[in-house]
């Protein structure tokens, strides 16, 4: 039995700056504790995309080549996980470039930031950061296109265009089509940024049109679409991994023989020990290795092992929310005050509080974490379906030893993301295996098990709010607490605050108009992997929000929706730095202020198109909500009907959604279609508990997912139409989540009367 | 042991106990058919057997010897699998699409014992393919397009 040297193991390579640097794009965490402040007063802010680790690339030389074929290839350096990035970032180029589309091939960047830009696909940032680079690529290959056809027909370039492929010269009507310019055009100077022709929006041939299928449509309904598991050799073998069951726990002994004698198995393998802070690093184990994942399946259940829990085997998710909802009755560090707000509360008619919860969750991405690494001659291959490629090729590279040079990602399709492909752990375990086996190709493979008892969870959180109303029903003082372990936990495992990013999530940056305010966020610890899951710290705060407003209606007996339009206030624009929110999304402050009005409108149109205050049976009703996440803004009335049983169905969730200007308006549908989906499973199943420090869930019997059955048969999503491109875009792939368990849950209160303060609702709308 | 997959005739030597799944993507290298949960919860590893919508995840590979095995990368042959992989297109039902594949199986074998299947069939046969991504509208839309269609060319 032999065992991966420790050696392999010991990061190095990577300086303090670059990781810091990361780890502040990744969630924005520029108020981590332990000291690992990094924003230096001298440094100028960088803003959006050239605030990420190594910025943005244009150069067409880079993204595009045309073949002697005509065909164009682009490179997309973004990974996919259904977000459509694969169709929409290629769009971009493809417009500006006067390509056709019909003759545009698509191909996936490997790990490599220096010559593409950032590849870390979350933030819902892929297009608000690369829309702008893309189409100066397309821009520029374009009008080299067009210089090389002047110079072929020595004529002034001013006489002559692109347009569909080819390049005209309409004095002569002669035309050169792209695949016999290319070549001359690829040794012509790059034109530089201000030299630059754009389109204008009206020229545009596919930007906002949404005429254009997915790119990868084909191949995904014949089964011929690569994903992050189906990379095959036929020497390659197959490895599935127990893991410590706890976070920090560690093999004390184990007994491998009966699996290693079971059929099929080549070699068992201890995993690398565990180390202080979890980061993206695999978790201690014991790794089987067989001719097939079902070989390994079956074998990995006949290991002994003995774990030595370490300091969370105690950890009780029960405990835990009792200790959690204590603290958030107590005062806490204040991260935002105005006005005077204990005068106000004495001041007040009346006092109204309230006490949310909302559990663990997992992304459960159809796609269990996976990836496959072959070594030949000192050189490693990855395949991963990652959402963050650069990250992944320095952590392989630290965990083998090797430089980066000799690390290739290559970036397949992901089966699912939702965040947890940002950490690259199941990567990092591919590729040490491979070494172990001398090169070999192995494939590791998480069951659903695996999965849901080692993933890196969405937080869990205890939210109290206590409102001042006067005699008029109106808000005259609020106080709200949010108490969640963070995310940076994983970096800095004793951060007991929520750090910028997720105060900047629906809590701080609350834009409502209401005189005397103060937040605060009291201390947790985290006693698992806490990351970063679809839309994160906008799910608890969003759901705690939007509930309490509608209890502060109902509690004044009022319209919902009218409520909500008073507290939001009249259309303004405000500065983030004036609600404590120096994060903003990593995003300039003057580009991207808070503007109520669009937050109104969003409700104001998804009431109007959800036929807002129609008579329901009893036993039916509607739910509202609306929230500000990722620069953009969603709200949901979400209809329902519960039967006899207490069981709730929800035949229509309307939608109205602004992000500004829309690239590619069919995927942005389908985003928003999922987040429903998405919202309703985690309002109506999701939890994930602990009892000695182990998760409880297994499989998806225990851990229930929203089914066809459960699903609305209606999703009506209205865009907000917004044509001036000009306007900065907002994030697409996360803010439909958060307001859709609150719309639920406001709808349930409606057609029963019942309120639900803890998540997931499960049974609760069942009658007494 | 010998296998039928896509009117193919295949020979394998495997444990008569090992799911079918890892016998196509294993050691077949057919990786069209996916894994979700190995508990047959999720649907990810639909196959036709015999015509029947099976979770080859839980399926021991000698109950579909002698049987004729379907998969998604074999299923465009047959008008019903045609007719979904086309409407599938069309409305652009995929997100990820890593569910799709078992999406189109069981939707293949829902439209062969039932044509024109009305909303309720559709769940009743759908609900056990899970979708993460929740393409679950566009995938009713789709079956019911494909029906149409089917329909027509009657």
């Amino acid at each position: 039995m032999s065992a991966v040297p420790d050696t392999f193991f010991v990061p190095k390579g990577v300086t303090r700056r670059e990781f810091l640097q990361r780890l502040q794009a990744m969630g924005g965490l520029l108020l981590v504790a332990d000291g690992l402040q990094i924003a230096k007063a001298a440094d100028a802010p960088k803003y959006g995309a050239e605030g990420m680790p190594h910025g943005t690339v244009d150069n067409p030389l880079v993204f595009l080549t045309i073949g002697d074929d005509g065909w164009v290839t682009i490179v997309v350096h973004r990974s996919e996980i259904g977000q459509g990035v694969r169709t929409g970032m290629p769009l971009i180029v493809a417009d500006e470039l006067e390509a056709d589309w019909a003759k545009v091939r698509v191909e996936q960047a490997p790990a490599d930031e220096d010559k593409y830009g950032n590849q870390d696909t979350d933030g819902s940032r892929s297009t608000r950061h690369f829309l702008d680079p893309m189409r100066r690529c397309g821009a520029a290959a374009r009008m080299m296109l067009e210089q090389a056809a002047a110079l072929s027909w020595n004529v002034p370039v001013s006489e002559v265009r692109a347009l569909n492929h080819e390049v005209q010269h309409q004095k002569t009507s002669r035309k050169l089509s792209y695949a016999t310019l290319a070549k001359r055009a690829a040794k012509l100077p790059v034109p530089t940024p201000s030299a630059l022709r754009l389109k204008t929006s009206a020229e545009f041939r596919y930007v906002g049109k949404g005429g254009v299928p997915i790119i990868d449509g084909h191949d995904i309904v014949t089964g011929k679409a690569q994903y992050g598991s189906d990379p095959w050799f036929k020497d390659m073998c197959f490895a599935v991994i127990a893991r410590s069951p706890v976070l920090g726990g560690s093999v004390r002994e184990f007994d491998g023989e009966a699996a290693a004698a079971a059929p099929g198995v080549q070699k068992i393998l201890r995993m690398p020990a565990p180390v202080a802070k979890a980061t993206f690093h695999p978790l201690a184990g014991i790794a089987v290795i067989a001719n097939s994942t079902g070989a390994a399946i079956a074998a990995r259940k006949l290991l002994k092992i003995q774990w030595d829990d370490g300091a969370n085997g105690s950890y009780d998710s029960d405990a835990y929310r009792a200790a959690l909802q204590e603290s958030a009755r107590n005062p806490g560090k204040v991260v935002r005050e105005s006005g005077n707000v204990d005068t106000a509360f004495k001041a007040a008619a009346r006092t109204i509080e309230a006490e949310y919860y909302i559990p663990h969750i997992a992304h459960a991405t159809m796609e269990p974490p996976c990836a496959a690494a072959r070594i030949i001659a000192g050189k490693c291959e990855v395949w991963a379906p990652t959402q963050a490629p650069q990250v992944t090729r320095e952590d392989v590279a630290k965990h083998l030893g090797f430089p980066l040079e000799n690390v290739t990602i290559h970036v397949t399709l992901l089966g699912g993301g939702f965040g947890r492909k940002s950490k690259p752990d199941f990567a990092i375990e591919a590729a040490i295996l491979s070494q172990a086996m001398d090169g070999r190709p192995v494939k590791v493979t998480w069951t659903r098990e695996d999965d849901l008892h080692h993933d890196f969870l969405h937080t869990v959180s205890a939210e109290y709010l206590r409102a001042g109303l006067g005699v008029d029903g109106k808000v005259s003082a609020w106080l709200h607490r949010s108490v969640a372990p963070s995310l940076a936990t994983i970096f800095a495992p004793s951060t007991n605050h929520e750090v910028g990013a997720e105060l900047g999530m629906g809590f701080i940056n609350m834009p409502y108009d209401i005189p005397n305010l103060r937040l605060e966020n009291p201390e947790a610890s985290a006693h698992c992997r806490i990351g970063w899951f679809r839309s994160v710290s906008n799910i608890p705060h969003a759901f705690a929000v939007q509930s309490f407003v509608a209890e502060l209606a109902a509690n004044a007996n009022k319209d919902h929706r009218d409520y909500l339009l008073e507290l939001i206030g009249p259309a303004r624009k405000i500065d983030p730095k004036s609600l404590h929110d120096d994060w903003n999304h990593g995003e300039s402050p003057q580009r991207y202020p808070v503007d109520t009005g669009r937050l109104r409108q969003v409700v104001e149109t998804v009431t109007h198109e959800a036929n807002w205050g129609k008579t329901f049976a009893r036993g039916r009703g509607q739910g509202l909500a609306v929230h500000y996440s990722f620069l953009s803004y969603t709200a949901a009335v979400v209809e329902v009907g519960i039967d006899d049983e207490g069981r709730i169905l929800v035949p229509r969730v309307d939608v109205a959604f602004d992000c500004g200007p829309q690239v590619n308006p069919e995927r942005i549908r389908s985003q928003l279609e999922g987040a429903v989906i998405m919202g309703l499973s985690l309002a109506m199943f999701g939890e994930i508990t602990f009892k000695n420090g182990r998760s409880q869930q297994d499989n998806f019997h225990q851990y229930r997912v929203t089914r066809m059955s459960e699903a609305p048969r209606e999703i009506r999503v209205h865009l907000i139409p917004q044509s001036d491109w000009s306007m900065p875009l907002g994030g697409v792939g996360e803010p439909g989540v958060p307001p859709v368990a609150p719309a639920l849950c406001n709808a349930v209160f409606a057609a029963t009367g019942k309120r639900i303060r803890r998540l997931p609702i499960r049974d609760q709308a069942k009658r007494a | 042991m010998e296998l039928q997959i896509n009117d193919q005739r295949v020979t394998v030597a495997v444990e008569a106990d090992l799911p079918l799944l890892w016998v196509l993507r294993d050691l077949l290298g057919m990786t069209g058919t996916k894994f979700g949960c190995g508990m047959a919860l999720c649907g990810a590893c639909t196959v036709l057997v015999d015509g029947q919508a099976v979770r080859s995840c839980v399926l021991p590979v000698a109950q579909a010897a002698g049987k004729k095995i379907t998969t998604i990368e074999g299923v465009g042959s047959t008008p019903v699998g045609a007719a979904l992989q086309g409407a599938w297109q069309e409305i652009n039902v995929p997100q990820c699409g890593y569910c799709q594949a078992g999406q189109i199986m069981s939707a293949t074998a829902l439209l062969q014992v039932t044509p024109q299947p009305s909303d309720a069939d559709i769940e009743a046969a759908m609900s056990g393919n899970i979708c993460r991504c929740g393409t679950y509208t566009r995938i009713r839309a789709a079956i019911k397009q494909a029906a149409a269609h089917a329909g027509q060319t009657k």
